[in-house]
């Protein structure tokens, strides 16, 4: 295995010109394509941040007696989904919308009567957080004696979710797009480097030597480029991640949200993709080259 | 012809080969035997490296069968062109060198495609140049060589493997008499250890010394077979 390797590189470095494209087009092509996974990778974590926050407000009738109140809310802790159910009074209420409009408070005071409802403030579980399963709940809970409405940001959730459907689905249409690219690059480039060597792969043919032990040093060389270019494309990404974030992380959502980079898993798959991609673009021009 | 030849390593019969519509070799039959040591000759365009190329695959027949070693080529199956392959060792009239590979990798690129112990390769490959004489342009690219250098390296890279059978095109083409003297003793060395030896050759003086069977190829056809000396029928 060690003189397939020697037979890669020291290929690799009698076709420098024609490697260095290669894997600089490999580069360019990775680094697309990864910035759009990486923008995903963040909106997505946006997306479950906001639905993290996802709460649904019960509202219940004027005249809800505290049995019926107490029975109301253990029923809404039994439902499924349901994290937990915390009672607002209507003084906890005032407090609240006190708190939320600090600049008009007088208007409130000068209330005679409280007028807002008792209430539910539901917490979900992650899994029910969807806009499926939240239109259900909301059905489910509505039907019950106490309830006078229930409130949550339904459209808002269903909306957002479709788009962000959408660029995932875009995401992988162009991910697609990119990895076909990149094969037939390395395609290309294995096939001039094939072309320019098939004098000498004739001469091994001659004097006996298998497919297999010419194709090896090729696949290597392949895998090698396909690895390589998709390491300097990672790097430029992170490079572009590194000063993006240091110049505006301050200006981003109060500190709230971070950016974040791939974990280094992904990082070593994104790279070990790169390599199949290599051995891929290889395969096709071996297959073709070596019919003749 | 030749019903008790059992012993024969290459058989041909009724062979024709034509290129496009140009025929080459005309129903050639021939059987060479096991540890002979055989000239092909005729005049340039006879016919003689198409004989070669048939016994290797280099090219395919158009009629007629070849058996080597028992195997008929006309049944290969691709995997196994490699190893009917290994079974030669071939001196090609324009050596087909590698030009990018020193003079050591070109002959030691025979032994790493057959699979053989990477440690052991080194010493092979010396001992075979030292025989040649080039075993101190073991690092030269062939293009820095001499026409007979390269030819010379040719002959070591037909021999590293120890191969059953010697195919040489002309192996002493573009050598002066005493070089081609060395490759000659050499490729005697050879057939006493019992390899077969088949060389295609116009040279006069080669002939003449000779006490062997001769192969005289006109027109594609078997001119004459001169049963020189220590014929095997
Ligand atoms: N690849 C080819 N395509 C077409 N014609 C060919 C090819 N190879 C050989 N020929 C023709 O076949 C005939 C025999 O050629 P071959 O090379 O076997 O002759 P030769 O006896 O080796 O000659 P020389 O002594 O000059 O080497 C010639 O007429 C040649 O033109
Ligand atoms: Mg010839």
């Amino acid at each position: 295995m060690k003189r397939f390797y020697q037979r890669a590189f020291k290929d690799i470095l009698e076709n420098q010109f024609l490697t260095m494209i290669s894997i600089i087009t490999i580069a360019l092509s990775i680094l697309i394509a990864s910035s759009f996974a990486l923008f995903f990778v963040n909106v997505g974590d946006l997306f479950s941040h906001w639905q993290k926050g996802i709460r649904m407000m019960i509202y219940l009738k004027a005249d809800t007696s505290e049995a019926v109140r107490l029975d109301t809310q253990l029923r809404l802790q039994s439902i499924a989904g349901v994290h937990d159910a915390v009672y607002i009074s209507k003084n906890d209420a005032m407090q609240r919308l006190k708190g939320q409009m600090q600049h008009h408070s007088a208007l409130l005071e000068n209330l005679k009567e409280n007028p807002l409802p008792e209430a539910f403030e539901l917490t979900l579980q992650p899994q029910t957080r969807n806009s499926e399963d939240l239109r259900f709940l909301a059905e489910r809970i509505q039907n019950l004696p106490a309830v006078a409405e229930v409130e949550y940001g339904r459209q808002w959730i269903q909306r957002f979710s479709s788009v962000v459907d959408l660029f995932t689905l875009a995401g992988y249409a162009i991910g697609g797009l990119f990895f076909m690219a990149t094969v037939f690059i390395v395609a290309n480039t294995i096939r001039l480097v094939l072309y320019s060597r098939r004098e000498e792969i004739e001469i091994m043919r001659l004097v006996g030597a298998t497919d297999r032990f010419i194709k090896i040093p090729f696949y290597l060389e392949g895998m090698i480029q396909g690895g390589a270019g998709t390491l300097v494309g990672l790097g430029l990404l992170y490079l572009g991640y590194f000063f993006l974030t240091r110049n505006f992380e301050s200006g981003m959502a109060g500190g709230l949200l971070t950016v974040r980079f791939f974990s280094a898993g992904i990082c070593a798959a994104i790279i070990g993709g790169g390599a199949v991609i290599g051995w891929l673009g290889c395969w096709v021009s071996l297959k073709q080259f070596l019919k003749s | 012809m030749n019903e008790a030849s059992s012993d024969a390593i290459i058989r041909m019969f009724h062979v024709h080969k034509r290129y496009g519509g140009k025929s080459a070799l005309k129903d050639l039959t021939l059987d060479i035997f096991k540890n002979e040591f055989v000239f092909v000759t005729g005049r340039s365009g006879a016919g003689k490296t198409t004989l070669l190329k048939l016994l290797y695959l280099g090219e395919p027949v158009s009629e007629g069968q070849v058996l080597v070693d028992g195997v008929n080529l006309s049944r290969i199956d691709r995997h196994r062109i490699p190893d009917l392959r290994r079974k030669f060792g071939i001196i090609f009239q324009d050596y087909k060198l590698i030009p990018t590979k020193t003079v050591y990798e070109n002959v030691a690129l025979v032994l790493e495609a057959a699979g053989r112990k990477p440690n052991l390769i080194p010493k092979k490959v010396r001992s075979v140049l030292r025989t040649v004489g080039m075993e101190d342009r073991m690092g030269a690219l062939p293009q820095s060589l001499s026409g007979g250098e390269q030819q010379r390296v040719a002959v070591a890279r037909a021999a590293v493997g120890d191969p059953k059978i010697i195919l040489a095109d002309e192996p002493t083409g573009s050598l002066d008499e005493e070089s081609a003297g060395v490759i000659m003793d050499f490729l005697d060395t050879f057939h006493t250890r019992g390899a077969t030896v088949i060389i295609a050759t116009h040279d006069k003086d080669l002939l003449e010394r000779s006490r062997t069977r001769i192969v005289n190829l006109r027109e594609g056809r078997v001119g004459s077979i001169e049963p020189n000396g220590c014929g095997n029928r």
